[in-house]
């Protein structure tokens, strides 16, 4: 597979390892943003590799994870009304809401679907004129652009009866909140390689500035790990804090221009409630006012309370890097993927759901 | 399917007239129409000694310890690259009496079928059913027919349970697996479930990915022949893919197993795929696949002959049993990392991005 078994090559694995062994002096936090970052370091077994007096924590970078209960209630309800298909990638079923999880909803009868993509639900839209088809539109700027581009073609093909339920999420205002969390120890970020891909990189150069922190766009396999992290250490060694992208074959400094178009045809920035971490002033896309009739939201009386989130999950303290997974006291006890307090436990992407996994194959502790 | 595997489906086995296109509930009454429906389709392309009785049961001996196993398939969609759930019920449960040691011998048959459902559909499954006994040699000796109502079911879901007597040279056991036995699988992973996942998704990739179904027993028995009780433990790992079967074997045993993953044998369109799809190949369902655990001084041996089976070609020792982490799975990755292989939690759901 071109592109990929590449970057998966021991040999230059285990040259980037001796460099990072070689330079590191002295202790450093770096943080990966993304959750797909994560689940690589910790299932190549990279963590035990590192020097000890390199810490990697994992950030907020898991869509389903940061999705806050009061949002899956709110697909939840929809799903259950009659004459609803609810559409949603295959991440979003087992994550629990305040009550039930989509899957619990699916074997009671409601009509759920797992697509790869928005635009098969607007084809299902078009074959199911009799039904109201609702997207349950959740990531970062990654998925963005397609979720916009339903609406566009929805709109386009004068399909009434498709609607999207939005729950995207930003990257720049999360690191921000992390970084001036009082808490903080992270001293350099790895950012994730495909909300640049879309975004580009000069959101970051402020933020670099602001809190005199490291930022490498980083890819996501081994070869592009350990890059990345070389050049973080490489700056915070030499007491630097630049903007440096590592995935440059897939990051230009400006984005993808038709993508970010798209999104901001469709979708205004909005506040966004962050489970485990809070609401984050301007964190996340609506749809705007002119697709408003695309927005389920709007089209549906959605009644529901506000629901709480479970105080006995810390995955707050988690995504902003506070805590490991293993030093919540309910890890792998009361928290397992078949019955998770909350969402890290059982995204595909979430750090808890890495450790429980892959972890523990080695005597170190991770 | 293939129009070409269609066509020469229907040469060798030319479907009879019917006075029907679709199976309705009157098929399934027990009365005139279910009569005339096994006369004219199921029984006649079935035909053998035993089934001919047409008792209620079927009468036969066996000698010599047996093993006997059942199994339900309810696969969607019934027609796939490589395969349908009509051969697909048929290796499945020869594949389960093999892994036990066994020669598979004689096979029960019951179809649930919906509502509906076209005779020229079920034809094609029934044909695929009498051609995959064939080839394992195995009788279809007893059997039965339900129907639904629409919505009830999903066109035809299957059950096949089997018999079979237990080869002298066998002794296959989880209990008999040490330290130092060698681990070896007898192809690539993950060729079904994904198979089966992109024409759900409607992905196309430059070749089409083919389901592994086949029957293993041939290739099973003659290695069981061959290397007796140096062969430890044999599992055809189908839903839930290898990883799930050496963790049941792990947990039962309290030993673990030492994998590498670039031991692993996958077909690089299939691992493709799975990054695509974010599927781990590891837990990926096979159906023409299984998972050997012999003794180490017989392991070169038994992969070579192995290698040399047509069920076998892509075979390879993927690692080791070891005592380092008890009731665990260990896999080296490529790049020399070491990680636990878990159970997999419910189903493998694609991710977002």
């Amino acid at each position: 597979m071109k592109f990929l078994t590449e970057y998966r090559d021991p040999e230059l694995v285990t040259a980037y390892l001796d460099e990072i062994h070689h330079i590191t002096t002295k202790p450093w936090t770096l943080m990966e943003i993304c959750g797909g970052q994560t689940h690589s370091l910790v299932k190549n077994g990279i963590l035990d590799m590192l020097p000890a007096n390199i810490t990697m924590v994992h950030g907020p970078g898991c869509p389903v994870c940061v999705t806050s209960v009061s949002v899956i209630d709110e697909a939840i309800y929809l799903s259950l009304q009659p004459n609803v298909i609810l559409c949603s990638f295959g991440d979003m079923l087992r994550v629990p809401g305040s009550k039930k999880s989509l899957l619990e909803a699916k074997a009671e009868g409601a009509d759920i679907r797992i697509l790869y993509s928005p635009l098969e639900a607007v084809q299902l839209a078009r074959q199911n004129p009799d039904k109201e088809i609702v997207f349950f539109a959740v990531g970062f700027e990654t998925t963005a652009p397609a979720n916009a581009l339903s609406v566009v073609h929805a709109d386009q093909l004068g399909v009434t009866n498709y609607s999207i339920l939005a729950s995207h999420v930003l990257v720049p205002p999360a690191m921000e909140a992390i970084l001036s969390d009082d808490e903080n120890k992270i001293d350099g970020f790895l950012a994730a390689g495909h909300v640049c891909t879309i975004m580009g990189i000069d959101e970051y150069y402020p933020i670099a500035e602001k809190y005199q922190c490291p930022m490498v766009v980083t890819g996501f396999e081994p070869v592009d790990l350990l890059q990345g992290i070389l050049m973080a250490v490489t700056q915070l060694e030499k007491g630097e804090y630049k903007v440096e992208n590592q995935y440059a074959r897939s990051v230009q400094r400006e984005g993808n221009k038709m993508a970010q178009e798209t999104i901001q045809k469709v979708f205004a920035i909005s506040d966004r409630v962050w489970r485990g971490i809070g609401n984050i002033p301007q964190s996340g896309y609506e749809v705007n006012d002119r697709y408003k009739a695309f927005n389920a939201r709007v089209k549906f009386d959605i009644d529901i309370p506000f629901a709480e989130e479970n105080k006995e999950c810390i995955s707050g303290e988690i995504m902003k890097g506070l805590k490991k997974p293993r030093q919540c006291p309910n890890f792998g006890i009361k928290c397992k993927p078949e019955h998770p307090l909350g969402a890290p436990m059982v995204s595909s992407e979430g750090a808890c759901a890495a450790y429980y996994h892959y972890a523990g194959a080695s005597e170190v502790a991770v | 399917m293939s129009t070409e595997n269609k066509i020469k489906m229907n040469l060798q086995c030319p479907m009879p007239k019917f006075d029907f296109d679709i199976i309705t509930m009157g098929h399934g009454s027990g009365g005139l129409l279910t009569h005339k429906f096994l006369q004219s389709g199921v029984f006649d392309i079935l035909k053998n000694d035993l089934l001919d009785q047409q008792h209620d049961g079927a009468i036969f001996e066996l000698h010599g310890k047996t093993a006997f196993s059942t199994d339900s398939y309810v696969i969607s969609p019934i027609f796939f690259p490589g395969g349908n759930i009509g051969d697909l019920a048929i290796n499945g449960t020869v594949n389960d009496i093999s892994m036990c040691g066994a020669e598979p011998k004689y096979l029960s048959l019951g179809f649930i079928i919906e509502e509906g459902f076209t005779m020229k559909e079920f034809w094609e499954v029934l044909v695929s059913i009498k051609n995959a006994a064939d080839k394992a040699n195995i009788k279809i000796v007893t059997g039965d027919t339900k129907v639904v109502e629409k919505g009830k079911g999903d066109k035809i879901f299957i059950n096949t349970s089997g018999i079979g007597v237990i080869h002298p040279n066998a002794n296959i056991h989880h209990k008999n697996i040490e330290e130092g036995d060698v681990v070896i699988v007898s192809g690539n992973i993950a060729n079904h479930g994904i198979a089966i996942m992109s024409l759900r998704q409607g992905i196309e990739f430059e070749t089409t990915i083919q389901s592994d179904t086949a029957n293993l027993n041939h290739t099973v028995i003659k290695l069981i022949e061959q290397y007796g009780n140096g062969i430890k433990f044999l599992r055809d790992p189908t839903r839930g893919g290898i990883a799930s079967v050496l963790n049941e074997v792990a947990e039962l045993t309290q030993l673990s197993f030492y994998l590498e993953q670039n031991l692993i044998p996958v077909n690089e369109s299939v691992e493709g795929a799975c990054e695509m799809l974010g599927l781990d190949p590891m837990y990926v369902a096979n159906e023409g696949l299984f998972l050997a655990v012999v003794k180490k001084e017989i392991a070169n041996d038994f992969l070579a002959t192995l290698r040399a089976d047509k069920n076998g070609i892509n075979a390879a020792v993927i690692g080791a049993v070891t005592t380092t982490h008890p009731g665990k799975v260990i896999m080296k990755s490529r790049i020399g990392g070491k990680r636990v292989v878990n159970y997999l939690t419910g189903e493998q759901l694609p991710r977002i991005c």
